[in-house]
């Protein structure tokens, strides 16, 4: 019963027995010690009075300045959650559109190709009948068979048979007649 | 389950209006925010001692409060993880400002010739039955602010917060039991450094009749 703690071993509860704070057994431990003691005692009673000495730290009240910044800052912080809302929404409008764009563009594209391949296609009909009015136009005709017949007449001595094939150089005789 | 209501209700703690702010109930913060300026920033004031610079803390402290809103689960204490913000802030703070204090030691050496003598009378200040109330309480705050850093904190959320040993220990992230020696070493410190005030009560009696 009489096993009073050292005071190393009591020091470390003595100032939560001191703030009130120690459970009932520490308590009971500290006041045994405190009992047998007189150097812990008077270390007690100074830590007592050392607190109260610490009491007259002043407290100081934060600045009219500080609520009124802080509820700026907060506001300020808080105006960003209601964009939060909407930022995903821009950028979701902006790929949308993109999307869209593209897909315009994609539906064009094949569009285009197709205008490309009539356009294509009504070059060569073109072509086809580019040289029809000529090709229908008597004297160019009855120039061309009498030119056939100045060719043949050449062909028969000459050697080359390239010659009634080159239209422009046969042609230009034919025209001068 | 109404029981467990009941004393949620009753308490209307810190944790549940945090859920409310995290819920977009702005009043809620605003509730914190009165609760807790004052001790804040007179806590964030002893730690660094500077007034303007401990409500630009205790502003940043609130700041990164509501910041975290969207995050904030209530695994912690309100109080335990707002003082320990406010406590790493202060930590920061006062450890750049000795490193800024040492460069500009360093970068203005002549002038150390001249300053020092005349400004140690009035920081070193002399103890004695005519120190006003307003001294002595700096006397004080510069006894705690000398403690290291971790029993400073200590001393600070004890004394001055009143905070139960368990959220001190949970801001300090030590144990219980670690707190209470690291507390005991800082008291024991101070009962030294403080026992002139203590030996010597401020009445300014002797003021008056002389």
């Amino acid at each position: 019963m009489n096993n009073v703690k050292k005071c190393d071993d009591v020091s470390n509860q003595l100032i939560a027995y001191l703030d009130r704070r120690a459970n009932s057994a520490d308590r009971a431990e500290v006041e045994d010690h405190l009992a047998s003691c007189a150097s812990c005692r008077a270390r007690a009673e100074e830590f007592r009075l050392m607190f109260g000495a610490m009491d007259q730290i002043e407290t100081i009240e934060p600045s009219a300045a500080f609520d009124a910044r802080i509820r700026e800052r907060i506001a300020q912080e808080a105006r960003p959650r209601w964009f939060s809302w909407l930022v995903p929404q821009p950028r979701l409008a902006f790929s949308m559109a993109m999307l869209l764009a593209l897909s315009v563009w994609m539906a064009k594209l094949p569009r285009e190709n197709a205008n490309v391949t009539t356009a294509g296609i009504e070059q060569q009909d073109f072509d086809a009948i580019k040289d029809l009015d000529v090709l229908e136009n008597y004297d160019v005709l009855s120039k061309f068979d009498a030119l056939d017949e100045v060719t043949t007449d050449q062909v028969m001595p000459g050697q080359t048979t390239v010659q009634p094939v080159n239209q422009p150089a046969a042609q230009q005789p034919a025209a001068e007649e | 389950m109404g029981v467990r209501y009941n004393v949620e209700a009753m308490t209307r703690s810190d944790v549940q209006l945090m859920l409310d702010v995290k819920a977009g109930d702005e009043a809620s913060f605003e509730i914190l925010l009165q609760k807790y300026r004052s001790p804040l920033v007179n806590f964030l004031f002893r730690m660094v001692r500077d007034r303007a610079t401990a409500e630009d803390l205790a502003q940043e402290v609130f700041l990164r409060v509501y910041k975290a809103r969207a995050q904030y689960s209530p695994s912690a204490k309100f109080t335990t993880w707002l003082f320990r913000i406010a406590t790493n802030l202060a930590l920061n703070s006062v450890r750049d400002n000795r490193h800024r204090q040492m460069d500009v030691s360093i970068d203005a050496p002549v002038e150390e010739d001249e300053a020092p003598p005349l400004q140690l009378p009035s920081r070193e200040m002399r103890i004695d039955e005519h120190m006003v109330e307003r001294d002595r309480a700096e006397f004080i705050r510069q006894k705690i602010s000398a403690l290291p850093e971790k029993q400073r904190v200590a001393v600070l959320l004890h004394k001055y917060e009143e905070m139960d040993y368990a959220d001190i220990a949970k801001v300090l992230e030590c144990s219980e039991s670690a707190l209470k020696s690291l507390l005991f070493r800082a008291y024991e410190t101070l009962r030294v450094q403080l026992a002139p005030l203590v030996s010597q009560p401020a009445e300014g009696g002797r003021e008056g009749r002389s």
